[in-house]
C-alpha cells in the first residue's frame, strides 16, 4: 500500500472541522434544552432537568405546538405519497422517448430554480383573486409540491438510468401484462430508492419554510410556528422544541435508512 | 388499439407531474407577471396596465441598495460554500477508498441538511450571542474586555446561517462529478510528473467544473429570494429582496411586490443562463 501523502492528514482534518460545524450547533441546543427551569439561552447550563423538553407538550402563551407538530406532520405524509406516486409514474414515462419529453424535464427543473418567494406569491395570488381561502392542505400543498417533485423526479430518472430491463422483459415473455409487470417486477426492484424518495418528499415538506410562509392560511405549520417563536421566546424551551423536532428528524432518517438496507440486502440474496 | 395505448402510455404517466407543475408552478408565475402591471391605489390593486410599479422600483435608491446586498449575500456565500465544498468533496472522492465509507461519509454531510431549516440557525444563538461562546472566550482570552456585538445580528451572521444551510447543495454536484472523473487520468499525469497544484489546476478542476456550475446555480437561487435567515440572523437590520417582497405582502401591496418578484425573477435566471453558457450541464444528468 501506498504510503498516504501529507494533503491527506490536512483534509482529513479540514473535514473533521466542517463536521463539527455542521453538528456543533445542533449539540449546543441539545445541551441547552436540558437545563433547569432558571436556564437561559447561552451557556453555561444552568442545572439539569427535562423542564424545558416537557414544557413544549403544555400550553403555550404563543400558541400550541402540539397541533402545528400534528399539522406539519399531516402535510409531509400527504406531500410524501403525492411525491412517490406522481414522480414513479413520470420516471416510468421518461424510460422512452417521448415528443415534448425535453419541455416537461425543464419544466420540471425550472421549479428548482425560480426563488421559493416567488411560488409563495404567485399561489398566494393565484389563490386570493379566486377567491379560495389559503390553507396549509391546500395552498401549501401545492407550494411544497413544486419543490419535492423535481427532486424525487431526478431521483426517479437516476434510478431508471440504472434499472436492467431483463427482469421485465422475461415478466413480459412469461405473458405478464403491463399492470402485473410494475407490481410484481418494477415495483419490488426499485423499493429500497422509494424509501429515499419518500424520505425526501417528507423532510422536504416538513421543514419547508419559505414555500409555506405566505401561503399557510390562518393555522401555521411547525416551522411557520417555530419561526414566529424566535421573535417572542427567550427561553430555553425554543430549543427544547428544536432538540425534539431534530430528534424526530433523525429518528425518520434512521428509520428509513434501515429500510433501505433491509430492501437492498433482501434484493442481493 | 394496442398501438394507440403504447404511444399514449408515457404522456398518461406524465400527465400527474406536468399538470401539478402547470397549475402551481406556470399558471402563479404567469399571474405574477400580470398583476405586477396592475394599479395600486394604496389599499386595493385593480386590473389594468401600468409600469408605475417598476418605475418606483427604479427611482428608488432603497430597492438599489436593497438589490446590491443581496448580491452582495450571494457573492459571499457562494464563495465560502466554495472554499469549503471543494476540499470536502474532493477528500470524500480521492481520499476515501472505499465506496461503503464514501457512502457513509457523505450521509453524515446530508443528515443535516433533512432537518428544519429554522432550528439550525437558531442553533447559533448560543454561539454568536452577546453571552455567546465567541464573545466568552474572546473575553477569556483578553482579546477584547467588552463583549463583541457584530456576530449575532449582523451581516457576518447572515453569511455564516447561509453558508451553513447551503454548503451541501454545493458538496453534492462536485462530489457527484469527483466521482465520474477517471482515476486513471490522475495516475497518467502523476506518471507525465505533474505536482499536486497541476493536477488539481489542470485535471480536477476543470473536469469538476460541470459540479461546481450546479452547486452555483443552487446558491444563487436559494440565496436571492432568502428572506428567513436575513430576518432573523440580521435581527431585522439587513434587507434583501425576499424581505422586502415579504414586507410588501404583509402591507398588501401585490402590485409593488409582483414587480420585485418578477425582477428577482429576471435577474436570476439571467445568472442562470450565464452560468449554463459556460458549463455544459447536461452530461451531468
Amino acid at each position: 500500500m501506498k504510503k498516504r501523502p501529507l494533503s491527506f492528514y490536512f483534509l482529513s482534518a479540514f473535514f473533521g472541522l466542517f463536521v463539527l460545524f455542521l453538528y456543533g450547533p445542533f449539540s449546543a441546543i441539545f445541551l441547552l434544552s436540558l437545563q433547569g427551569p432558571e436556564g437561559q439561552l447561552t451557556f453555561p447550563m444552568r442545572g439539569f432537568s427535562f423542564y424545558w423538553l416537557a414544557s413544549v407538550f403544555g400550553q403555550q402563551r404563543v400558541g400550541s405546538f402540539v397541533e402545528a407538530f400534528q399539522r406539519s406532520l399531516l402535510l409531509g405524509l400527504l406531500v410524501m405519497v403525492i411525491t412517490v406516486v406522481i414522480s414513479v409514474s413520470a420516471g416510468m414515462a421518461f424510460r422512452r422517448r417521448f415528443i415534448g419529453s425535453n419541455f416537461i424535464f425543464y419544466l420540471t427543473i425550472s421549479s428548482l430554480i425560480v426563488p421559493s418567494i416567488l411560488i409563495s406569491l404567485g399561489i398566494g395570488i393565484v389563490f386570493s383573486l379566486l377567491g379560495i381561502q389559503s390553507q396549509w392542505y391546500s395552498s401549501a400543498l401545492a407550494g411544497h409540491l413544486t419543490w419535492t417533485i423535481p427532486f424525487a423526479f431526478l431521483i426517479m430518472l437516476g434510478v431508471f438510468n440504472r434499472f436492467n430491463p431483463t427482469y421485465e422483459e422475461a415478466a413480459r415473455d412469461l405473458g405478464a401484462g403491463d399492470g402485473k409487470t410494475f407490481w410484481e417486477i418494477v415495483l419490488p426492484l426499485i423499493a429500497p430508492s422509494l424509501i429515499g424518495v419518500a424520505l425526501f418528499g417528507f423532510t422536504l415538506s416538513y421543514d419547508e419554510f419559505t414555500r409555506t410562509s405566505l401561503i399557510s392560511g390562518e393555522k401555521n405549520t411547525l416551522p411557520l410556528e417555530i419561526f414566529g417563536m424566535t421573535t417572542n421566546v427567550t427561553s430555553p424551551s425554543l430549543y427544547a422544541l428544536g432538540t425534539l423536532t431534530t430528534a424526530f428528524s433523525f429518528l425518520l432518517i434512521g428509520v428509513a435508512l434501515i429500510g433501505i438496507q433491509f430492501f437492498s440486502r433482501r434484493q442481493s440474496e | 388499439m394496442l398501438k394507440n395505448w403504447r404511444t399514449l402510455q408515457p404522456y398518461l404517466l406524465v400527465a400527474p407531474q406536468t399538470i401539478v407543475l402547470l397549475l402551481f408552478l406556470v399558471i402563479p408565475i404567469l399571474t405574477i407577471v400580470a398583476v405586477s402591471f396592475w394599479e395600486f391605489n394604496g389599499y386595493s390593486m385593480t386590473p389594468g396596465f401600468t409600469l408605475s410599479n417598476y418605475q418606483a422600483i427604479f427611482a428608488s435608491k432603497v430597492y438599489l441598495t436593497t438589490y446590491l446586498n443581496t448580491f452582495k449575500f450571494v457573492g459571499l456565500v457562494w464563495f465560502f460554500t466554495i472554499l469549503i465544498a471543494y476540499p470536502v468533496a474532493y477528500f470524500l472522492a480521492f481520499h476515501v477508498k472505499t465506496l461503503r465509507w464514501q457512502v457513509i461519509l457523505f450521509l453524515v454531510c446530508t443528515i443535516p441538511f433533512l432537518t428544519s431549516n429554522i432550528i439550525r440557525m437558531i442553533s447559533w444563538i448560543p454561539f454568536l450571542g452577546r453571552e455567546g461562546v465567541i464573545n466568552k472566550s474572546l473575553m477569556a482570552l483578553h482579546f477584547t474586555d467588552k463583549p463583541v456585538e457584530m456576530f449575532l445580528f449582523s451581516d457576518f451572521a447572515v453569511v455564516l446561517a447561509m453558508v451553513h444551510l447551503y454548503v451541501l447543495f454545493m458538496i453534492g454536484p462536485i462530489f457527484n462529478s469527483m466521482m465520474r472523473i477517471d482515476r486513471m487520468l490522475v495516475s497518467a499525469a502523476e506518471d507525465a510528473g505533474a505536482s499536486a497544484f497541476q493536477i488539481q489546476k489542470e485535471v480536477i478542476l476543470p473536469l469538476s467544473s460541470s459540479g461546481i456550475a450546479i452547486g452555483t446555480i443552487f446558491i444563487v437561487t436559494l440565496v436571492m429570494g432568502e428572506f428567513a435567515t436575513v430576518r432573523l440572523m440580521s435581527g431585522g437590520q439587513s434587507s434583501s429582496i425576499g424581505y422586502l417582497i415579504k414586507n410588501q405582502i404583509g402591507s398588501l401591496q401585490y402590485p409593488l411586490a409582483a414587480a420585485n418578484a418578477v425582477i428577482l425573477l429576471i435577474i436570476t435566471l439571467m445568472l442562470v443562463f450565464a452560468i449554463l453558457r459556460v458549463v455544459d450541464i447536461r452530461k451531468e444528468l
